[in-house]
């Protein structure tokens, strides 16, 4: 990948001259040139999901029992009977203006069921990536070094194993478990429902689990990769403590390496609250998406699947931008 | 392809029996049990008893039969997501290859752009246009995975594409298509078949997943998906309900995973093996000899007796013995594998874990290595330099140059930033890099090759250190920057006093900048001499001069510009016999030189040689 600016050796002063010549310059505008792409991808394919259904739409939502008059009536609403690019025209007018439309079922806009239910689930996402990170990250460096030391033999090569084990746990499994454990017979928590963090902990736990266990192995992998790494055995020349050669020189190239593997891992925690929504009864969006699939209520499956598409776009954006941060070579291409 | 081993991994072969036990319990299922799975009875919601292994549900029916019987549907719909996800992935992905530069561009943005989505919106996204139910929840599986296989057909077929037997069969004008159903699908299917199982493992979890959630099959129908959800809902009463599905889902995941685990360690037999366990052998305590000797004109590094093994008890350093005196530069030369950069490592201390040494004396200026106890960090990092070999992989991507040259400054001479950067800057500017100031703030990656081996000259001499360990300081390096970070080298010994130990496979670089020099061969120090003798080709041993005949450098003189090729290799460290290792190349060798190490003998002048003929010969002339 070429860089616009990246090669501009003279030492340059001022901060507009600065900003011109840093790579961060060429680095974001390809990445937002990204985001744009992807963004007008969702909005068509959210504005084609109605278009795409099989035979008529229209038909499908009111039965099979209903009139011709109330069939027209559907048909009029989801705007099926204007030409195409004239529906999109008003899809993308409604969009500019934050309009996703209306409910068949509640007849509510759905950006305010949005507004009133995203929160949600942007919390349990967000907690549960914490969760992931916390594990992952410390546990995946200790097995690495554990391992490239010939410590902890057992519990090292036991640990694949468990990983694997614990790695191919879905959200649902995972939750009924804990349900069951914390909640009927310990009875530390709450079952469903319920609000405060408490409410929380569960849920984010059930989407964490195996998120985790799968990125502490690639965080050991990645450890024991740059353990062999000629960097380590010149800063080992330096006789630096081992917090010192770990925190300094291991971790921050195990991250950025992690990060570039491991970004679609996060990507899919989100995946994964529309399954916990379900899991602990919340009023989240991806408990709502998968009412309004059995419903067929296609304005709010095209609004939650717009919105969830963008906070995939974003998560994926603030990986891209974090790598930038940690390892400079993303920013200009030099590192494949 | 790879090396396959004919024996297959344990794990491999579990995943295939769980595998074949599921497939057996999938078609045999609903034929002989449905009966048992669908009676109702009165026990309603009861616990796991004699009866009903895992208890009954809301309406009386045998949870385990209702879970055995429920195997087809589930592994069905998971067989037929997975099927499309790999046929339609893989075909996708070979056309976008075989296809032209614009439409391979916009194929792999796509690609690209679908991965960034988690599968299950995707999913989600095609059960809502396609309306609930069995068939639209396989395709939309299907089509939600299919990206994965596409992008791995992509860069699989795009890496074996550049191979020559690619491009022959198509100068030989075999079509498109055939090329790549002929020569590219054949070559990419051990990685798509692992990639099938583990999507398999994946398509079982988020079919059950969907079916969970109440999107795929509908009552009275059922599979592990709907079965759990109505065992989440009858928790408190029956555990067993939810753990019947939960189980079955996991243990098919596990066995699909395991098969994958398997391929891949079948296929990539270095996938296994694991570095061996350090084992370390504290050296002798130093003698009286050795005391003695620290206290007067004290040598910056001394050895004695150093041995460095393998795990496997192989010795590939016998016993070499090695001083540098103050302000000298030794050199250390020999072909790759004679056992000196070991030498120069366990001298530094830093021998990769796995290998074991001993010594009877190792000394660096005084500090006491051969105690790793007694050995104080702050003075190890301080009074010893190391250049490393490869500057492009020896400084760490992810800091600042800067950042790198003035830590050792900063944690073990306790300076300040400021007085450490100033520091470091000079010295930058004393190794003839440019602009010092900006290659503080610069990353490695922004540096040449040059560059980075001056500013890793630079690091060394930092703390001012009475030894630099240069080891094949100038191998990775172009032949116009070589010499000049030699002579960067030989000013930093004149201007400071720097002894400096110098490894090399390179004759001519050796003689070019050293004082005396040590040759190597086959972990054993077969000559020591000056380099005035070495220069005047006054040489003792037979691979010494062979050497010298073979180097561009120091065979032109006399030679008449007409290189000696050495016939043969170096000896492994596992096919040594007992006498000198070098007899089976040695255009002299006599029969006592397969029988008997030749030590290494002292001449008068300083120098030494270890070698029977040579020994025998001087003997005579005295």
């Amino acid at each position: 990948m070429a860089t616009t600016a990246a090669g501009a050796p003279a030492v340059r002063r001022g901060l507009a001259r600065r900003v011109a010549g840093s790579p961060w310059a060429g680095y974001l505008a390809r990445r937002l040139g990204g985001v744009v792409a992807v963004l007008a991808f969702l909005i068509v394919v959210t504005f084609m999901i109605v278009r795409w259904v099989p035979g008529d739409p229209a038909r499908q939502i009111v039965g099979l029992t209903a009139g011709e008059e109330q069939v027209r009536q559907v048909r009029e609403r989801l705007g099926l009977t204007e030409p195409l690019w004239r529906q999109f025209g008003t899809y993308l007018r409604g969009l500019a203006h934050g309009d996703l439309g209306t409910s068949f079922t509640t007849g509510q806009p759905v950006s305010s069921m949005l507004s009133q239910r995203l929160p949600l689930t942007v919390e349990l996402a967000m907690s549960a990536l914490v969760i992931v990170l916390v594990v992952a990250i410390p546990l995946g460096t200790a097995v690495g070094v554990a391992q490239q030391r010939g410590r902890a033999r057992v519990a090292t090569s036991s640990f694949g194993v468990g990983a694997s084990v614990i790695g191919a746990m879905p959200e649902y499994i995972a939750g009924t478990v804990l349900v069951y454990v914390f909640a009927l017979t310990l009875r530390w928590l709450p079952v469903q429902g319920g609000s405060g963090p408490t409410a929380m902990i569960l849920p984010a736990l059930s989407i964490a689990i195996a998120p985790a266990a799968v990125l502490t192995r690639l965080v050991r992998n990645e450890t024991a990769a740059v353990l062999s790494q000629d960097y380590i055995t010149m800063a080992m020349s330096k006789r630096l403590s081992n917090t010192r050669l770990l925190l300094r020189h291991v971790v921050p190239n195990v991250v950025t390496s992690t990060l570039t593997l491991g970004g679609l891992i996060l990507v899919a925690l989100l995946g994964g609250t529309v399954v916990a929504e379900n899991v602990f009864n919340m009023p989240g969006a991806g408990a709502e998406i998968v009412h309004a699939i059995v419903r067929r209520d296609y304005p709010e499956v095209q609004g939650i699947i717009l919105v969830l598409g963008l906070v995939a776009v974003l998560i994926n954006l603030i990986v891209d931008v974090t790598l930038g941060l940690l390892d400079p070579r993303v920013l200009t291409g030099a590192r494949s | 392809m790879r090396g396959v081993r004919t024996r297959l991994p344990a794990m491999l072969l579990v995943g295939l029996v769980l595998a074949a036990v599921i497939v057996l319990v999938a078609v045999a299922g609903p034929i002989l049990w449905q009966a048992r799975a669908d009676a109702l009875t009165g026990d309603i919601r009861q616990g796991p008893s004699g009866a009903h292994w895992l208890g009954t549900d809301a309406l009386g029916r045998d949870v385990f039969w209702r879970t055995v019987v429920a195997t087809r549907s589930t592994i069905e719909m998971a067989v037929a997501a997975t099927a499309i996800a790999a046929a339609l992935g893989t075909f996708l992905g070979a056309m976008i290859v075989s296809a032209g530069p614009a439409v391979r561009t916009l194929g792999d943005r796509v690609i690209d752009l679908l991965l960034s989505f988690p599968p299950i919106i995707i999913a989600l996204t095609f059960t809502a246009i396609l309306s609930p139910g069995r068939a639209s929840v396989v395709g939309a599986i299907g089509l939600a995975f299919c990206p994965q296989f596409a992008r791995l057909t992509n860069r699989l077929a795009l890496s074996v594409q550049e191979r020559d037997y690619v491009t022959v069969a198509r100068l030989l004008g075999v079509g498109r298509f055939r090329v790549v159903t002929r020569h590219v699908v054949p070559n990419i299917a051990p990685p798509l078949l692992v990639l099938t199982s583990v999507g398999f493992a994946t398509s079982v979890v988020t079919v059950s997943g969907l079916s969970f959630l109440g999107l795929s099959v509908q009552p009275p129908s059922y599979d592990w998906g709907s079965l759990l959800a109505s065992g989440l809902r009858n928790l408190y009463d029956n555990p067993g309900e939810a753990f019947g599905p939960a189980a079955a889902i996991l243990v098919t995941g596990l066995a699909a995973g395991l098969v994958g685990d398997g391929l891949v360690r079948h296929m990539d037999p270095r996938g296994t093996s694991r570095p061996h366990r350090a084992v370390r052998r504290s050296a002798d305590p130093p003698t009286a000899g050795d005391a003695s000797r620290a206290g007067g004109a004290a040598p910056v590094a001394s050895v004695r007796d150093l041995s460095i093994r393998r795990p496997d008890g192989r010795e590939l350093v016998h016993g070499i013995s090695l001083t540098v005196d103050a302000g000298e530069i030794v050199g250390i030369v020999g072909e790759s594998g004679s056992g000196k950069s070991l030498t120069a490592l366990a001298l530094a201390r830093l021998l990769p874990r796995e290998l074991e040494w001993s010594a009877a004396h190792l000394n660096v200026n005084g500090v006491d290595l051969a105690d790793p106890a007694k050995a104080p960090p702050a003075r190890l990092a301080t009074e010893l330099g190391i250049v490393f070999q490869d500057p492009s992989s020896s400084f760490n991507p992810a800091l600042r140059i800067g950042t790198q040259l003035t830590e050792v400054l900063r944690v073990h001479a306790k300076m300040s930033r400021r007085q450490a950067h100033a520091l470091a800057v000079s010295r930058l500017a004393e190794t003839r890099v440019s602009s010092p100031e900006l290659r503080m703030r610069q990353y490695p990656h922004e540096l040449s090759g040059g560059m980075r081996q001056r500013a890793m000259i630079a690091a060394a001499m930092l703390p001012e250190p009475k030894l630099i360990i240069a080891d094949e300081p100038t191998t990775a390096l172009d032949v116009t920057v070589q010499a000049d970070v030699l002579r960067l080298l030989k000013q930093i010994n004149t201007t400071h006093g720097t002894a400096i130990l110098l490894i090399s496979h390179d004759i001519g670089v050796v003689s070019s900048l050293c004082d005396r020099i040590c040759v190597m061969y086959a972990g054993r120090v077969v000559e020591e001499l000056s380099v005035e003798d070495l220069r005047r080709r006054d040489v003792r041993h037979p691979y010494t001069r062979a050497l010298l005949a073979a180097s561009p450098d120091t065979a032109s003189e006399r030679d008449g510009a007409r290189l000696v090729p050495l016939p043969g290799r170096a000896p492994a460290a596992e096919d040594q016999g007992p006498g000198c290792s070098f007899a089976p190349r040695c255009p002299l060798a006599v029969p006592v030189c397969t029988e008997i190490v030749p030590p290494l003998v002292a001449e008068p002048s300083g120098n030494a040689v270890a070698c029977h003929v040579e020994t025998a010969a001087a003997e005579v002339r005295s």
